[in-house]
């Protein structure tokens, strides 16, 4: 039963607008879709993700509250159920109320955005400040760079992360470079923070399913951060809209409704380039971000339970720069190590850390074997083949068994 | 690019709960079209889809054809040979005040022979001159206010003299000196100062212009915030192939649905390196474009100093109305130079064409004729004038050149607001490296030698 209730959040995670739904698909295939996610009915470790229990989310009030990461004046308020889409939305709203050049805009967001994100910003804060664009990335970006650099704090929405190429000029060349280049009159780009969706959500296919974290983290100057649940999200957010260095924040879309946790209600932030140990362990680490996290929760689960090991598990949050001390501590202590990811294995995130991880001495000496990486096959993301590309419980558990074996 | 993204239905559900109009004033562009007050009324002369609310309907079907348009035409105030032709126009600068715009021509003009030169002998990498567009930049900024913001495309020095870039600020940066603004990271000729409200120059084309239209939203939002700042707009320059870049369409697309006061200057001098405009473009120059986006546009000889002052002048009024909207300014010229010191401009093109431009038309020799007629310019004041420029961008040259190099560290910082651990052990393995291959590197020209790359105490 509670399988089939999680099932409909996950048939249902895009928006009330539904827009995948409403970009091309006949209604034969709405009605197909039923069987979409279903799982083979013998599995035991593909089974779809129960947000509504899982260990990654504050299900209680004081739980959310107890965060020792949250200032005093957080930690001393009340807390409210918010899915992941109305805690962005909780944290662009702080960040309008609180700075007068905080501006929010991007293609479709004056309605409340297609993922309802900036729903009632317009309103409350006015057309000037909250605005559609025309539909150009490249436009949006380098409108945003030009605001920033003239000392206002732009918040840009990339409306698929598939979409955000045709901006990659501007922020590679432009935004990540200005304070650079610009030395001593000390001009930059540092309010600029443009948001995007990004991952999986089932049916997305080739361009509403990528994560492209790893081209960014290919640029210094830019700050690039995935938060993996509601309260993360207010957190990054406002940090992100805060920070005076260029910030690429990804949101998880298959999360926006799916994930439902207590969020603070008053404002906070979260660290920027600290990673979070979500479990702690002694014979593996398993290094992830954004919605992979639950998967290897769950297969974690199995794992703990089956091959009677512990497995510790590190949230990186900020991709880059990245928080290299707490995982290569981790991975001192167990020894192994696997980093999970959605995008691509080539050149992803993995290999990055992976190679960081045998570069340095003292956590080179403590592998006994050799780092994993689960990750997207080196293709896209395909419309029928999504379930077969994207990390599972089964690939994750998997390599866990090998990581032992080796 | 992508599907159609909201239903009809559902976009009417979404505008039910949208406000009609923006709260805040000064926003002309802010309302949102209900798509049920512009339904088709029977009987109507008009076309009133959501997409082109004044179009007559017709029963002839013909297409637009760009050649029953004539080229737009090209204002100018003087002829070449320094006449005024038109007769509206009242000179608004003191003789003292022209004098000065001309002397900053000239200190770009002969500049940029000796720096072209420099470059020849190796002293530094790299040189732009921008002989044959000195009054488009000159005449230009000499409409604007210190305060108002602008972004370049590279070919613009006479900005940075006429607002007061002195010849040590030139140099410190086409030395790359630790003098210089952009800490030595930079090629030469990319200018910038913050006290003189010009962004510092970088070498992608066209990426500046849409910086422009959100700068210049940034200073309408401020001005909403506080209302006792100044009236300001941006302005922008870029060459007509840059006009071809994704970015300017995006630019002024985004300019005019924002409304934002920023002022387009288009330098159109014929070529973009090699490429001559019958390869950039087909339609009538840059200029016609504007109109496509909503946008009032004019069109300048970029000779005539005057003239350019003139279109920027009421530009400046244009673009502040109305709560602020964009203006395009084409201005013509020919590039006279090379493209750059990389760049042998007679692989492309007739030397005899080039020779023709400098002596039929030239913006500096057409102010001085303007200045003789009038009076107050003589053949011994433009030679004593030539004489003390020439002197001090020659001393300028000889400190700058002298001057040491910033610290090494330089590399490492504003990557990001604060060095990060990876660039804080970076630096250190940099200077380990230094330390122990000391004669493979020569560090004695940069400020502190390996010192610099030492850990600094918080």
């Amino acid at each position: 039963m509670k399988h089939t209730v999680a099932l409909l959040r996950l048939g249902r995670v895009s928006s009330p607008v539904n827009i995948l739904n409403k970009c091309t698909r006949p209604v034969s295939y709405r009605l197909r879709r039923q069987n979409y996610s279903t799982h083979p009915t013998n599995a035991k470790l593909n089974l779809p993700t129960d947000y509504s229990t899982t260990p990654l989310l504050a299900h209680g009030a004081q739980q959310a509250l107890s965060n020792p990461e949250l200032p005093p004046e957080a930690k001393n308020g009340t807390a409210k159920r918010m899915n992941l889409f109305q805690a962005i939305n909780d944290a662009l709203s702080t960040a309008l109320a609180e700075d007068e050049n905080v501006l929010v805009f991007g293609e479709d967001v004056s309605f409340g955005g297609v993922f309802r994100c900036t729903m009632k910003l317009a309103e409350n804060f006015g057309g000037a400040r909250v605005f559609n664009t025309p539909l150009t990335e490249q436009g949006i970006m380098g409108f945003g760079i030009g605001l920033a650099a003239e000392g206002m704090r732009p918040v840009a929405e990339i409306q698929f992360a598939d979409y955000v190429y045709p901006a990659f000029d501007q922020l590679v060349n432009e935004a990540a470079k200005y304070r650079y280049r610009e030395g001593t009159t000390g001009r930059s780009v540092g309010g600029l923070t443009v948001r995007m969706p990004c991952g999986g959500v089932g049916h997305g296919a080739l361009y509403h399913s990528q994560s492209p974290e790893s081209l960014f983290t290919h640029i210094p100057g830019l700050r690039v951060i995935m938060p993996r649940s509601p309260l993360q999200a207010k957190g990054l957010l406002l940090a992100a809209i805060r920070s005076n260095d260029p910030c690429v924040f990804m949101e998880p879309k298959i999360l926006y409704r799916a994930a439902v946790e207590q969020v603070p209600t008053n404002p906070y932030t979260l660290p920027l380039s600290k990673a979070e140990i979500l479990k702690e362990g002694k014979d593996v680490t398993i290094i992830s971000y954004g919605q992979p996290l639950y998967t290897c929760d769950a297969a974690i689960q199995r794992a703990e339970e089956d091959l009677g090991i512990s497995i510790e598990l590190i949230d990186l949050r900020t991709i880059y720069p990245w928080d290299k001390e707490t995982i290569f501590k981790s991975v001192r202590k167990t020894g192994r190590c696997m980093v999970v990811h959605e995008s691509m294995v080539n050149a992803g995130v993995g290999a990055e850390v992976a190679a960081a991880i045998q570069e340095d001495p003292d956590t080179f000496i403590r592998l006994e074997a050799p780092v994993s990486r689960i990750a997207g096959w080196s293709t896209f993301t395909p419309l029928l083949y999504e379930r077969f590309n994207i990390p599972d419980v089964a690939r994750i558990y998997d390599g866990v068994k090998k990581l032992l074996e080796y | 690019m992508r599907a159609g993204i909201l239903s009809k239905s559902s976009l009417q559900r979404a505008l039910r709960s949208t406000p009609h109009r923006s709260r805040s004033s000064g926003f002309q562009n802010t309302a949102i079209r209900f798509a049920s007050s512009i339904s088709q009324r029977p009987g109507a002369s008009h076309v009133s889809f959501p997409g082109a609310v004044k179009s007559v309907f017709t029963s002839d079907l013909k297409f637009a054809l760009p050649s029953d348009h004539p080229a737009l035409p090209t204002y100018r105030v003087v002829d070449q040979d320094g006449n005024i032709v038109d007769s509206s126009f009242k000179p608004d600068l003191s003789n003292e005040e022209v004098v000065k715009l001309y002397k900053d021509m000239l200190t770009v003009s002969i500049m940029d022979p000796v720096m072209f030169d420099a470059q020849r002998q190796g002293r530094i990498s790299f040189y732009m001159v921008s002989a044959g567009e000195e009054a488009i930049s000159v005449g230009s900024a000499s409409a604007l206010n210190r305060e108002d913001v602008v972004f370049c495309q590279y070919r613009e020095q006479g900005i940075f003299a006429q607002r007061g870039f002195t010849l040590k600020d030139f140099t410190d940066q086409l030395f790359a000196n630790k003098h210089d603004r952009g800490k030595g990271r930079n090629m030469p000729v990319h200018y910038g100062s913050k006290e003189l409200n010009i962004h510092t120059i970088s070498s992608p084309l066209a990426t500046q212009i849409p910086h422009a239209s959100g700068a210049a939203y940034a200073l309408k939002m401020q001005r909403i915030n506080d209302p006792s700042l100044p009236p300001r707009v941006v302005a922008v320059y870029f060459g007509e192939g840059a006009a071809s870049e994704g970015d300017f369409h995006a630019a002024l697309n985004i300019a005019a649905t924002r409304s934002c006061p920023v002022i387009f200057i288009c330098r159109n001098n014929g070529y973009s390196i090699s490429t001559p405009t019958l390869e950039q473009y087909r339609g009538d120059g840059i200029a016609s474009r504007g109109i496509g986006y909503g946008i009032d546009t004019v069109r300048v000889d970029g000779n005539d100093i005057w003239a350019v002052r003139e279109v920027t002048k009421k530009a400046k009024e244009m673009a502040l109305q109305d709560g602020g909207k964009p203006v395009l300014i084409e201005a013509m010229s020919y590039r006279v130079s090379h493209h750059s010191t990389s760049d042998d401009s007679f692989a492309y093109r007739a030397r005899v064409e080039v020779e023709d431009w400098k002596r039929r038309d030239n913006p500096i020799a057409r102010l001085r004729k303007y200045m003789e007629a009038n009076g107050f310019w003589d053949e011994s004041k433009e030679k004593d004038a030539r004489e003390s420029i020439r002197r001090a961008v020659l001393k300028a040259f000889s400190e700058a050149e002298r001057e040491k190099k910033p610290p090494i560290r330089t590399m490492f910082e504003d990557v990001y607001e604060d060095l990060t651990p990876d660039l804080k052990a970076q630096m250190e393995q940099l200077r380990q490296h230094l330390e122990k291959y000391p004669d493979e590197y020569d560090v004695t020209e940069f400020e502190g030698g390996i010192d610099s790359l030492k850990a600094q105490k918080p």
